[in-house]
């Protein structure tokens, strides 16, 4: 049995994603019994994070400055943009920190399912930074889904009057994936975007 | 127990959970079905779970009330169709018009086999017009499917059978040119090729869409997903400007 207020933080925590009821108890237990070193910092990044969190005004990014990190950067490459879906796509993306260029984050994609039109994406603002210019290149990052592909496929129609280069990401085999374990799709995909060697 | 194993469409796909998916698929027995797909959002099963694509589905569940596990296995991806702009706006609106139309576990043979036909077009044919046909048809085929079909087979005013160039936006009858009289501005036009047959020029497809597009806003759509609509309307919009 434990206190009301354990149980709330119990509670709170299990709803986080990749936490159920089990190891939300363990964290709650560890945070408890390590109330110094892991209770308290935990604590003063999360009320740090909660008053100065803040969406970049110019790419859409979580971060706790406005215009964000990558967006202020001076060493990024202004002239490359990489159209993404969610702020995940950008982490996963600069985690890699193989784009030297800025990012856009469209706020989710189309889906004639959920209802999502293009007014409810940060599409104008992207085709707003286009045209305002210095941009050479475009990067539609969408995830290799039906509803990915087919917001892609709406912001090039969208850009296809500015003077950019359009570019996607590669589909295809995965590294370190072997052929006998892949779909047909990918196969396709891959046959189809094959290149010379050498 | 209650279990059906069955080739079917893939129609829509929803996350549920961290890793699984709630996946709707059109199948020829039962119609449209859920189920649950454990680790449906893996990377081995996420190029399965394509709309459009044609998997062996496996339903199991305790009660007919209950949500079945599905297991699937491919036989048929149309995952390359997803980087050419007019076939995967075909695609989405297709597979998303049937998930949301359709009510579950009611068979509709006729159904599946138009909609495989249409994605079968869509796949093969080498310009939209071969597919765009296929698709007003299809749409048809739903609404009267789902009781809200149309009569074209005589004049709501003349009872004539021939000339039939318009319907009445009100009661879906088709009407003559000698029937309109003073309403024709009121009436929506009737495109020959779905009473006649044939070839079909790009205007009388654009006409089909329109006239299957009245019916599904004011029949089907549930006024509270009529954003759903705009996937047709970015179709359309695509098929315009591929033969301007």
């Amino acid at each position: 049995m434990s206190s009301p207020e354990i149980d709330a933080l119990t509670q709170a925590l299990a709803r986080l994603p990749g936490l159920g009821p089990r190891s939300a108890r363990r964290a709650v237990l560890h945070l408890l019994q390590r109330r110094d070193t892991a209770l308290v910092p935990l604590l003063r990044a999360l009320e740090s994070v909660q008053e100065r969190m803040v969406h970049c005004s110019i790419c859409g990014n979580v971060d706790t400055i406005d215009p964000c990190g990558i967006c202020a950067d001076p060493r990024r490459d202004g002239r490359a943009l990489c159209v993404v879906e969610d702020v995940a796509d950008l982490w996963a993306l600069e985690k890699s920190r193989l784009f030297p260029g800025r990012f856009h984050v469209l706020g989710g994609r189309l889906s004639a399912l959920d209802g999502v039109r293009p007014e409810d994406l940060a599409i104008a603002p992207l085709v707003q930074r286009v045209a305002a210019g210095g941009i050479d290149e475009v990067v539609l990052a969408m995830n290799a889904t039906l509803e990915g592909q087919t917001t892609a496929h709406y912001i090039a129609e969208r850009l296809e009057s500015y003077p950019v280069r359009l570019t996607q990401l590669a589909h295809g085999v995965p590294v370190g994936g072997e052929l006998d374990y892949l779909d047909e799709g990918t196969l396709a995909q891959a046959l189809r975007a094959r290149r010379p060697i050498g | 127990m209650t279990s059906l194993t069955a080739t079917a469409i893939v129609c829509s796909v929803r996350p549920h959970g961290e890793h699984g998916a709630i996946v709707r698929m059109l199948t020829a027995e039962a119609g449209l079905l859920p189920g649950y797909v454990q680790g449906g959002r893996s990377t081995r099963m996420r190029p399965v779970l394509i709309p459009g694509n044609i998997v062996r589905g496996a339903f199991r569940a305790r009660t007919a009330d209950q949500l079945a596990s599905l297991s699937v296995e491919l036989e048929h991806s149309r995952g390359p169709l997803l980087s050419e702009p007019l076939p995967a706006a075909a695609i989405d609106w297709t597979c998303a018009f049937t998930a949301a139309s359709l009510p579950e576990g009611h068979p509709y043979p006729a159904l599946y086999s138009a909609m495989s036909a249409v994605l079968d077009a869509v796949e093969a044919a080498p310009a939209a017009r071969g597919w765009a046909v296929a698709l007003v048809r299809y749409e048809l085929l739903v609404l009267a499917e789902l009781g809200f079909g149309l009569d074209l087979s005589e004049c709501a005013v003349t009872g004539a059978r021939a000339e039939l160039v318009y319907v009445s936006p009100r009661s879906g009858r088709a009407v003559s040119e000698a029937g309109a009289g003073l309403h024709k501005a009121r009436l929506l036009r009737l495109p020959p090729f779905l009473t006649e047959g044939g070839e079909a020029a790009w205007d009388d497809i654009l006409l089909g869409f329109a006239l299957t597009g009245h019916f599904i806003e004011r029949d089907l759509v549930d006024p509270r997903r009529a954003e759903m609509l705009a996937a047709r309307e970015r179709l359309i919009e695509r098929l315009k400007r591929a033969v301007a």
